[in-house]
């Protein structure tokens, strides 16, 4: 299998600070691949990176083509960003979010696909026109969640989806992860502070420290390595 | 004393020399364009303390302009006051306004306050023709008859000197230029100025730190408008008739364009500002003849200077001085 | 009793035109956060446009109306990509001062091409009154209230209904999320700018019959229409509208009952309104009270 998304030797900064300082990584194709660290380790910047949402250098393929130009042009490549802190345009209905998600597709009528949205999300159906401020923290990241696949990506990225949220909350969305990637053969890349959960639904990790990637491997061999556990991934 | 007050206080050396000494070299009608610019200076300064040191925005000092050239002609055409002698009243008075002004101004936010005094200069003309029993109203208030307060008829005899109404005007916009932007320049280095850019860097910050925000901010409003009363009163000497037309709303923005093009209040960039006002409607009319130039070449000089000239005439006086100098940027002070 | 209700409609109908001019600084600030100090004299040009159209090149009322919306359209636009985009993201200052440096070229030019002279202009909609129970009403009125209504009708339409629209309302809130599901932010802000220069071009239009087309035909609509906007809440277009309709209907009952305002404080009036709704309620009618993050 190939990978669908490839990072060789990306760096990128926020001004004088370089906060990747040459980052390696590959996602296959169907396959659920989280970036694991502390704070300031570079996890977001890495999302950013694929997404074009900063300044960065270096080899990003998407299926062997390099992925260039800003954030508009990696969503019209397929690829669905799902920032820190979701994302959620909070004075647009429910309905309206998932349209915008929907924004770089061609289609006349997105109702099918809403309904689709509905069966994941069952609330959807029934709160559609409600202001998406005033949804609950996890409401606002299935929101996100849904309103990414609106746009049937290529390759879904989650920024820390457990922010903020109740440890049942994070589970049933980790759940619907898992089974968006096990039925539909979705691509994840997912950024987790809390590598417990992410190694749970992830086939492979990468542990990033400073901006370079300090151990990668299974998860199975991260979880079951207790240095690495105790040194990177904090239990 | 430290190597940017020295600097300081050698350009204002040199300008004082400079302007004192210009009127023997260039002809009356020149040294009347001359006071205007020293007039222009006035209004400037002050405003360059409210907006450089307070970051507070305004498009409405014409319109302090106004009460400060009004003052002066009520007083020297109802009360037979002299003129010289009007100038002190006219910026306590303006200086009051401002202040009343910016107290509940204080409360505004950029844009906010920039709508606001805009809206204070558009409708002070109506404001002026409605009060026709005090101001006028339409026709105005014309001085020409009172030459005896003024020196257009008698020229003033000064050290020995006599000098010609446009000298002796000259000379008074340009010694008050002079002791404002001293003043000014004092005042800035103080605790006042101190609050002042507190203020402008960060609201919350300043007051934390015990300023009083709203009483700071409309001290630095009162300290402007006082010098545009100032400045509007040697207007009012100067032109010897106002009426609501003289003081337009063109006036507050050419004075905020003054402002912009002078950069962050160094002399000299003011004077830059000051002789921009006065000189630009003139070159305009060299590229064409119609009333419109002036007013486009002024918005396109405006938008380019923003675009391309962050910091203004002053900082690309800076800049250049840089080249030439090795060290530290040019500090205000 | 009849001149209450004449005074009404016709303040109905200013209020409508204060009401369109609003709505185009509210589409404006929530959409680039500006305030566009030039929005009175970009309507003023295209109203010259319009009338040049009429006059100088025999195109007849309505088609000159839309031509000139097309062209305001593309002005706004342009001036967008060309002047503010530069300087959107910096120091509320440096914006303000571009938009007060459009309004004086915007001046000068007009000044320059058509010269300052006052001139008529005549009005689309038939002269005359016609009666209802006693009351006169001037069609010019019922004119210029349709107009008004169509284009706030038209503009909600495009704003709830339509892809572009949906893109711009995001984009205007949430401008880096609109940039990850792929709008391209500045082209919809660019967009903004036409439409908010149509809005103006439009409210242009319909003063120029009775105030007499001139170079400073605008300035003092731009006041009310500030008036209106902050009365109505600066980021709600709804605000801006109900803004308008209250401040004309207002100022003309004003006007015509209270002496010592008469005609000639009307903008002084208008002046207070703002200084007023600052002061005691910023955030307007409709507004939400902002909240300053320390």
């Amino acid at each position: 299998m190939s990978a669908l998304l490839e990072l060789n030797d990306v760096e990128a900064r926020y001004g004088p600070v370089l906060a990747l300082r040459g980052v390696s990584l590959a996602v296959p194709e169907g396959a659920v691949v989280a970036v694991l660290g502390a704070n300031g380790a570079g996890k977001t910047t890495t999302l950013r990176s694929v997404s074009g949402t900063v300044k960065r250098s270096g080899e990003i393929l998407l299926d062997g083509k390099p992925v260039r130009g800003g954030p508009e042009a990696s969503a019209k490549a397929g690829i669905a960003h799902v920032p820190e802190g979701r994302g959620t345009f909070t004075e647009l209905s429910v309905v309206e979010n998932l349209r915008l998600g929907a924004y770089t597709r061609r289609t006349r009528s997105l109702k099918a696909d809403i309904e689709q949205m509905a069966k994941y999300f069952p609330w959807i159906s029934e709160r559609g026109e409600q202001r998406a401020g005033t949804l609950s923290g996890g409401e606002q990241q299935m929101l996100a969640l849904a309103r990414a696949l609106m746009g049937r990506p290529r390759l879904l990225m989650l920024d820390e989806p457990s922010l903020g949220l109740a440890p049942l909350i994070v589970k049933e969305i980790f759940r619907i992860v898992r089974e968006l990637n096990e039925k539909q053969g979705l691509t994840v890349l997912v950024v987790e502070q809390d590598a417990r959960i992410a190694l749970n639904a992830a086939s492979t990790a990468y542990v990033l420290e400073v901006g370079k990637v300090a151990v990668s491997g299974s998860s199975a061999e991260l979880r079951n390595d207790e240095a690495i556990r105790r040194s990177y991934l904090g239990y | 004393m430290s190597r940017a007050t020295l600097r300081t206080l050698i350009v204002f050396v040199v300008v004082s020399v400079i302007v004192f000494t210009l009127p023997a070299f260039v002809n009356d009608f020149r040294a009347q364009q001359f006071s205007y610019v020293g007039i222009y200076l006035v209004a400037l300064i002050g405003l360059n303390i409210l907006t450089g040191y307070t970051g507070q925005i305004s498009l409405g000092h014409g319109a302090f302009m106004a009460i400060g050239g009004y003052t002066t002609a009520i007083l020297m055409s109802d009360h037979g006051v002299k003129d010289i002698v009007t100038i002190p009243i006219a910026i306590v008075v303006t200086g009051v306004a401002g202040f009343l002004f910016g107290l509940p101004a204080a409360r505004l936010s950029g844009l906010y306050l920039a709508l606001a005094t805009f809206a204070i200069a558009v409708a002070m003309p109506s404001v002026i023709k409605r009060f026709e029993g005090f101001t006028g109203g339409g026709s105005g208030i014309n001085l020409f008859g009172t030459p005896e307060l003024t020196a257009s008829l008698t020229p003033v005899r000064l050290f020995g000197f006599e000098l010609t109404f446009n000298n002796w005007l000259y000379y008074l916009a340009w010694s008050i230029a002079m002791i404002g932007y001293v003043i000014g320049w004092l005042l800035v280095r103080g605790r006042t100025g101190r609050a002042f850019r507190a203020v402008r860097d960060s609201e919350t910050a300043a007051v934390s730190s015990g300023v009083s925000l709203a009483r700071t901010k409309a001290l630095a409003f009162g300290i402007s408008a006082a010098y545009a009363g100032a400045a509007g009163a040697l207007f009012a000497i100067a032109t010897t008739y106002v009426n609501p037309d003289t003081f337009p709303v063109a006036l507050s923005i050419f004075l905020l364009v003054g402002v912009v093009v002078a950069g962050l209040g160094s002399l000299q960039g003011l004077i830059v500002g000051a002789i921009f006002i006065q000189f630009m409607p003139l070159w305009a009319q060299n590229i064409s003849k119609s009333p419109g130039a002036p007013a486009v070449v002024y918005g396109a000089f405006l938008i380019l200077v923003v675009l391309a000239l962050p910091g203004g005439a002053a900082g690309l006086i800076a800049r250049v001085l840089q080249l030439t100098r090795r060290g530290r940027d040019f500090q205000k002070p | 009793m009849a001149q209450f209700f004449q005074q009404v409609v016709s303040g109905i109908a200013s209020g409508g035109i204060y009401g369109l001019l609003a709505l185009a600084l509210v589409l404006i600030h929530r959409a680039t956060g500006v305030v566009n100090f030039a929005q009175g004299e970009m309507a003023m040009f295209a109203t010259y446009i319009a009338w040049t159209l009429t006059t100088n090149h025999g195109v007849s009322y309505w088609p000159a109306f839309a031509i000139t919306l097309l062209a305001s359209f593309a002005g706004g636009f342009g001036i967008h990509q060309a002047v503010i985009r530069p300087v959107e993201r910096g120091s509320q200052i440096r914006v303000v001062i571009v938009t007060i440096g459009l309004l004086l070229m915007l001046n000068g030019l007009a000044t320059w091409i058509w010269t300052g002279e006052v001139r008529a202009v005549q009005s689309p909609f038939p002269g005359g009154t016609f009666e209802i129970g006693g009351v006169a009403i001037a069609y010019a009125d019922v004119g210029t209230i349709a107009v008004c209504f169509a284009a706030v009708i038209v503009m909600w339409a495009f704003f709830q209904f339509t892809k572009v629209g949906l893109a711009l309302r995001a984009a205007a809130v949430n401008p880096n999320e609109a940039r990850l599901v792929g709008v391209r932010v500045p082209l919809m802000l660019g967009l903004g700018w036409g439409l908010a220069a149509v809005l103006g071009a439009i409210a242009g239009m319909l003063t120029a019959p009775s105030v007499f087309l001139d170079p400073n035909m605008m300035q003092s609509v731009l006041i009310y229409a500030f008036a209106a906007a902050v009365l109505g809440g600066i980021d709600s277009p709804i605000g801006a509208v109900v803004g308008g309709l209250i401040l004309g209907v207002g100022l003309n009952l004003i006007g015509t009952y209270v002496d010592f305002i008469g005609s000639d404080l009307r903008l002084p009036a208008a002046l207070l309104v703002i200084l007023i709704v600052l002061l005691v309620r910023p955030a307007g009618l409709f507004g939400k009270p902002e909240v300053k993050k320390v």
